[in-house]
């Protein structure tokens, strides 16, 4: 059996730095707490050398100078945890997620997919590294000595079988209370070892096993037996539901949106990240922005939505940015933002391949971008797939998102004849029809942007049609074909005769 | 004197009666390395002729072949004329053979109901409607700003401007898209002064995006507009209307039906044929649409 554990230490620093990487370089310290007793939580090195320490108040740090305050965010944290199980689920489905820092994972089996465990354990780190988190990563025969050396040793460790004891014989005792679970019986054991002079595992492993149990009890030969390396050997996995969520509190508030796309592109750059790690696609991007002034919105108590839904699922940051720009650039915000919260729902990725032999279509990716690109040039719903409704009312159609069929698919109706085609005015052009012998006989248009005027050579009608009479919209309308002669020659219409209002249109030409 | 006479800082000018003289020079030019690399005209490759969407009209498919692709084709014609049912054939046949179709409608007078008749594939057809603007207001902003700006009155034009404005836009940014089996810009109902507007660098452009590719360039407009830039150029009118039937005033017009239009094409130009272009005619019916 091999088990590895992945650590990171700091979590909450991690968590921050995560979200803000150029705050590497720079000391940066974690404060805790309400406002005026806000204290230290953790510390990078940086901090550490300009002599801060864990416990210190938000004003010592302040007179350190140059050092980076943050406070610790919840959110920052949840988001950093999910990503560490995707990077641990990306390599075994068996995790066990016990810590929001710890995660171990079983790896018994997994040599022939991705090589000898030195190999896994190097990707392993790799793979938290790409979600933006720095760990350290063991492998040993059991649980507990993986997760020691996790904690003990920095960057990738493989304690080798059967020396646990040996191998993690250096490290201080403390370690044995690194895991969450274990921390509230540190103050009470630390003591007792300190007391006793024992500051190595392996002075601890080496005392006798029945005078420990007379004088620490159960706990403590537990912990002999943790430090041996034979601890439990039983993995607890976990099903945590996938959430692929980023959220980043500024600093500052931001009021344009090119600023705002390069925060968005680092928090897409993450998801995406995610997403490559679980093998999944976007199928639904949305951004909830938390807005200085929510006046603007009450309906969202001051806040600001937008979903797009991708008709294909897609892993691409560059597209999801553009899109979320152009959406953004349509439907500003209003007010300067304080906080981003970017949300994924995760879909099965589209098959790579599509049929050899059908014609070439527009990429997805391309096509969505173009769509929006296309709205924000033209306005919201103005390009897209026309759809008939089920109605005899002129003009019943909807425009629905475009997207092309990716196989072959029946149209629905057969092939038509060559039919004499309409082309409508929009809108239709009110005109003053002169009668005679109860037929249009002359039509003049009633403005002057649009030149209509001749005399009726030829007509067919009327054609009368009505509907909705149940409805408030009801309508009634006669329906004329003629031909008119005007200077540029004779010019087929069709003139419609609204019974309802009393008013003569033509709706459209023929050509 | 020599007979040999140089005039200008480049030219070569030789005078008559030298003949010697003259051949001798001949020989020196055709001698020239630079001469050698001119590749004759009776040796010149012939162009391969690009592959055609059918029309779906056998007549106009007959003597033009069809629309080439990756090239850019033009139908014009006044209104009443037949063009838009042609275009409407063309994207049904093109869009039932699993292309992917665009329209890019100036006027916005695409009919959904005609396209229907027509047998459209309408899953298949991007219908882009022009002549709206943007509710934002942030079109000429040199920065995005989060707080919504609005249209000032030096952003205001014409509206066929506006709309012509939108079409250069969007047929831009659909070519570059790629993966369109078709695309046609309808121009019709847009004047001539606005039409002509646009400048050739936009044609060349369209023209160049759409070579060497699989997209069918189809222009649409009541004048001609893309001149030199257009490899086909088909004009239409209708044949039979100065013989419409006269009704006497007082008949029952609801008896008749408007059967359709005969239409009559012409070939204006092509450079599909290395030979120059006859005028090639045909006609077709199209249906009414009560009478179908």
């Amino acid at each position: 059996m091999s088990f590895g554990c992945i650590f990171v230490p700091d979590f909450s620093l991690e968590a921050i730095l995560r979200a803000e990487p150029e705050l590497r370089s720079q000391a940066v310290v974690v404060l805790q707490g309400k406002p005026p007793l806000q204290k230290i939580v953790a510390l990078n090195e940086a901090a550490w050398k300009a002599g801060l320490r864990t416990g210190m108040t938000k004003l010592q740090a302040e007179v350190a100078g140059g050092v980076v305050l943050r406070s610790r965010s919840a959110e920052q944290e949840s988001a950093a945890h999910q990503a560490l199980v995707d990077c641990a689920q990306s390599f075994s489905p068996r995790v066990e997620d016990r810590a929001a820092d710890t995660l171990w994972l079983d790896l018994a089996g997994l040599e022939k997919l991705f090589g000898s465990l030195p190999k896994i354990v190097h990707a392993i780190s790799r793979r938290a590294s790409a979600v933006g988190l720095t760990a350290n990563v063991a492998v040993a025969s059991s649980l507990e000595s993986a997760g020691l050396a996790a904690h003990g040793f920095r960057g990738v460790t493989v304690v080798p079988p059967g020396e646990e004891a040996e191998f993690l014989g250096g490290l201080p005792v403390t370690v044995l209370f690194a895991d969450e679970a274990d921390r509230g019986k540190a103050q009470q054991f630390e003591e007792t070892f300190r007391s006793w002079g024992i500051g190595k595992l392996r002075d601890f492993a080496a005392l006798p096993a029945a005078a420990l149990s007379e004088r620490l009890g159960r706990e403590g030969v537990e912990l002999q037996q943790k430090a041996l390396g034979r601890g439990r050997q039983t993995l607890a996995p976990s099903d945590a539901p996938l959430v692929f969520e980023e959220m980043l509190e500024l600093e500052y508030p931001l009021v344009l949106l090119e600023p705002l796309a390069f925060v968005l592109n680092r928090m897409l750059e993450r998801l995406c990240a995610r997403l490559e790690a679980r093998a999944l696609a976007a199928r639904e991007l949305s951004i909830e922005l938390r807005l200085e002034n929510g006046r603007l919105d009450p309906a969202h108590k001051g806040g600001f939505r937008r979903s797009i839904r991708l008709p294909v699922p897609l892993v691409d940051g560059k597209t999801f940015l553009k899109l979320l720009q152009l959406d953004l650039k349509a439907h500003p915000p209003g007010s300067p933002i304080r906080k981003i919260l970017l949300r994924i729902e995760p879909s099965s990725p589209r098959p790579g391949q599509n049929g050899l032999f059908l014609p070439c279509f527009p990429e997805p990716e391309k096509l969505e971008l173009t769509l929006a690109r296309l709205s924000a040039v033209l306005g919201e719903g103005r390009a897209g797939s026309p759809q008939l409704l089920n109605t005899h009312r002129r003009e019943a159609f909807e425009m629905q998102h475009f997207s092309p069929p990716l196989e072959k698919d029946d149209p629905g109706h057969d092939a038509g004849d060559l039919v004499t085609a309409l082309r409508i005015f929009r809108p239709a052009i009110p005109v003053a029809v002169a009668c005679r012998a109860g037929q249009p006989a002359h039509v003049a248009s009633k403005k002057r942007c649009r030149q209509v005027e001749g005399d009726v050579l030829w007509a067919t009608g009327p054609w009368r049609s009505s509907g909705d009479w149940w409805a408030q919209d009801g309508w009634v309308r006669d329906e004329w074909d003629i031909a008119v002669e005007e200077n540029i020659g004779i010019v087929l219409y069709r003139l419609v005769h609204d019974l309802v209002a009393g008013e003569w249109r033509l709706e459209g030409s023929y050509d | 004197m020599s007979s040999l006479s140089v005039h200008g800082s480049s030219g070569l000018f030789l005078a008559a009666g030298s003949g010697e003289k003259k051949s001798t020079l001949l020989k020196q030019v055709a001698a020239s390395a630079r001469l050698a690399s001119v590749q004759p005209a009776s040796r010149l490759e012939v162009r391969p002729k690009p592959e055609m969407i059918s029309t779906g009209i056998p007549a106009i498919d007959a003597i033009s072949g069809g629309i080439p692709r990756g090239c850019l084709s033009e139908i014009y014609g006044p209104p009443s004329s037949g063009k838009t049912s042609l275009l409407l054939a063309t994207i049904a046949v093109a869009a039932r053979s699993e292309e992917t179709c665009a329209l890019v409608d100036c006027s916005d007078s695409f009919d959904p109901a005609s396209g229907w008749a027509a047998g459209l594939h309408f899953k298949r057809l991007l219908w882009v409607r022009c002549g709206i603007a943007p509710k934002t207001g942030i079109r000429h902003s040199r920065q995005s700003p989060i707080f919504p700006r609005p249209v000032s009155a030096s952003d205001k034009k014409t509206d066929s401007e506006f709309r012509l404005e939108q079409v250069i836009k969007a047929t831009d940014l659909i070519l570059q898209s790629g993966g369109f089996g078709l695309v046609a810009l309808d121009l019709g109902g847009i004047g001539e002064t606005f039409v002509r507007r646009i400048p050739m660098a936009s044609w060349f452009r369209f023209q160049r995006a759409v070579e060497h590719t699989k997209t069918a360039l189809l222009v649409l407009s009541d004048t001609p507009c893309a001149q030199s830039c257009a490899t086909l150029i088909l004009k239409l009118g209708a044949r039979n209307q100065k013989s419409l039937p006269l009704v006497p005033w007082g008949a029952p017009t609801h008896t008749l039906l408007f059967e359709g239009m005969r239409v009559e094409a012409e070939i204006v130009r092509t450079r599909l044929e290395r030979k120059p272009a006859q005028s090639l005619r045909a006609d077709f019916l199209t249906e009414g649409v009560r009478a179908a």
